[in-house]
């Protein structure tokens, strides 16, 4: 009876809304207060001069309002703006924490030894990239710029004398041999692995035990098997068998997962094995080749660093160790952000060659099945 | 010539289909036989699960017979194709463009180029696609996609057309849509066509002669000639004698739905 008569007398669905509304300015009391609050309390620190003991604890708490504060910010931003608002946040937050960094180094919140600032690891990268290393014999990128009088002087040889001595160079040649090496007999392996149930069967076992082991770990043995195991053999063989195993698994994979309403469509429509291959299965399993060669890309890479901290006299992996032997941290992190920005570069190429070889491609490969 | 024509063009004799099991042969479809004429529009109508799909398949050689012979006589061309399906899944390639998922069984024959296009770009045009020839199948809609997958089986010129329940993913009034076309499109080519439905109306409306079958296994309960006169059009539906006929396979048809739900609880 009760019941009836509240439901009666009132809208219940307007109150909840009222209900939400009065709390959500409850909400923003509470905040601004806290706000208030923090921002005397830092005031109060800095005078004091005690800041410096609670630096933690304030970066904390100014982290969190600041998250706060953009998540208010969002709610008001107006359509056409919403695009610059995202990429204010995605940029402008690492931006943020690079400038603390910063600031933190140079107070001595943080050591500046094992956390060396930003700007310096930047004028480090710049050192590196324009200096020749006398003892090591070596420099970042080969210095480009003096190409043009190398040619003048020996000829090809010359510019190969040049270019050998680049750490990025010798990196990357390691890569991208090691990575073709191991992807286009992976690849084929796959094909063969999807189709025949046989071959499958009997490699399947095999394949899965390797691959759950660590890549490195077969470094040692490779080395055992070349006359000269320190030279560049060993090294490309090590990728190439990391990214062989990946890619046999993903194209087996996306091979098996072709929907069988497409090789029935080919079947009936009278393609050859040939063209079934080259109609029906490899664009099939296209969305996962490529999605094996994106992790087998990040494999090699985390190959080739370990491998060049072993055994390198060159290479952006032996750079950063080097200059941990040395004790030169800004060095070494140069060296990181090296490895990253040849890890974001390798990338884009395979993206672009996604985009050339798979123009129908959606977005994802659910999309494929209709 | 005239003996000629009174063969069959599918004859299909005491067909059977067992799958093997964990818990024993599961037989799936059992003794059937069917004799489809020349250019007849026969409809295969029957409660889902009762093994159409799989009568179909074994027609276009996809999958095997248990016992039985399927044959389907060729004609007088050379290198004709004798089947080609229309999937329900339209299973056109999402990696072709329309006109090369069109063209796709001339190329496979090994047709030249400009063969191809001009065969592809014929038909394309006749179901109003021209417009979409370059684009890919993820930008089309469902109906536009099974236009290209029913084209893609005429531009092969089989002698014999198999049709896998293909409205069966599409919206009401695409449907129609299409019923309308496949009408003109059949007016048209002649074909012989096998068409697997759910559908009472569209077998009523499409077909020279109606299968019924029944569920697990899969055998024929009983065939309905249908002598409504060509061409049909969407207006065939309102007339009496379609109703006639509709109510009569659905009386035995009930039946079949009412027990292959029971089966499948």
């Amino acid at each position: 009876m009760t019941v009836k008569k509240v439901m009666g007398t009132k809208s219940p669905q307007l109150s909840v809304v009222q209900n939400l509304r009065r709390f959500g300015n409850q909400e923003d009391g509470i905040l601004y207060s806290a706000l208030g609050t923090f921002i005397l309390l830092q005031f109060a620190l800095v005078l004091s001069g005690l800041w410096s003991q609670w630096a933690w604890p304030s970066i904390a708490a100014g982290f969190l309002f600041l998250v706060v504060g953009c998540e208010r910010v969002g709610r008001v931003v107006p359509f056409h703006l919403q695009n610059a608002y995202e990429k204010s946040l995605a940029f402008g937050f690492p931006l943020v924490l690079l400038l603390m960094w910063e600031i933190a180094g140079n107070t001595g919140l943080v050591n500046p030894l094992w956390f060396p600032q930003p700007s310096r690891i930047a004028k480090s990268l710049w050192d590196l990239s324009v200096n020749f290393d006398r003892f090591s014999g070596t420099s970042l990128l080969g210095r480009p710029w003096l190409v043009a009088d190398y040619y003048r002087k020996d000829g090809g040889t010359g510019v190969y004398a040049l270019l050998s001595e680049s750490h990025v160079l010798a990196t990357l040649t390691r890569v991208l041999a090691g990575f073709c090496i191991g992807a286009i007999p992976g690849i084929l392996l796959g094909v063969v692995m999807g189709v025949n149930r046989t071959v499958r069967l009997m490699l399947d076992t095999t394949l899965s035990a390797i691959y759950v082991l660590p890549k490195i770990a077969i470094f040692p043995i490779v080395m055992l098997m070349f006359s000269d195991p320190f030279g560049e053999g060993p090294k490309i063989v090590v990728v190439a068998l990391s990214v062989f195993i990946l890619m046999t698994i993903n194209t087996m994979v996306g091979v098996r997962n072709i929907d069988s309403v497409y090789l029935m469509a080919g079947k009936n429509y009278g393609a050859t094995r040939l063209q079934m291959m080259r109609h029906v299965i490899l664009p099939g399993a296209m969305p996962v080749i490529f999605a094996g060669l994106r992790i087998a890309l990040g494999t090699a890479m985390i190959v080739i660093i370990s491998v060049e901290f072993l055994r390198a006299k060159q290479g952006v992996g032996f750079m950063t160790f080097y200059y941990w032997e040395v004790l030169v941290p800004e060095k070494m992190y140069a060296g990181l952000v090296v490895v990253m920005i040849l890890g974001v570069l390798l990338n884009m190429v395979l993206e672009w060659l996604q985009r050339r070889a798979m123009p129908w491609k959606p977005e994802t490969a659910a999309e494929q099945s209709n | 010539m005239n003996d000629h024509r009174l063969q069959p063009k599918i004859s299909v004799r005491n067909v059977s289909k067992i799958y093997p099991t964990a818990v024993g042969a599961h037989l799936a479809v059992d003794d059937f036989s069917l004799d489809v004429a020349d250019s007849e529009f026969v409809c295969i109508v029957g409660p889902s699960g009762c093994g159409k799909s799989t009568v179909l398949r074994m027609m276009a050689g996809l999958e095997k017979i248990s016992s039985g012979s399927i044959d389907i006589r060729a004609g007088n061309v050379p290198g004709k194709p004798l089947n080609n399906v229309v999937f329900q899944e339209y299973a056109i390639f999402p990696w072709k463009t329309v006109i090369e998922n069109v063209a796709f069984g001339l190329e496979m024959r090994g047709f030249a180029l400009k063969v191809r296009e001009d065969a592809a770009k014929y038909w394309l045009d006749r179901v109003g696609l021209t417009k979409f020839a370059h684009h890919y199948p993820h930008q089309l809609s469902g109906g536009m996609k099974q236009r290209v997958s029913i084209i893609r089986a005429i531009v092969n010129d089989p002698e014999v057309l198999l049709m896998d329940e293909p409205l069966g993913a599409l919206d009401a009034q695409t449907r129609v849509l299409l019923q309308e076309e496949l009408l003109r499109i059949w007016g048209e080519t002649k074909k012989t066509v096998v068409y697997i439905t759910h559908s009472l109306d569209e077998c009523v409306l499409l077909g020279d002669r109606v299968v019924l079958m029944s569920a697990q296994p899969g055998r024929i309960l009983a065939t309905y000639d249908i002598n409504l006169e060509r061409p049909r059009s969407i207006d065939t539906m309102n007339s009496p004698r379609f109703a006639e006929y509709r109510a009569e396979i659905w009386e035995n048809l009930r039946e079949e739905v009412v027990r292959s739900m029971e089966l499948q609880a």
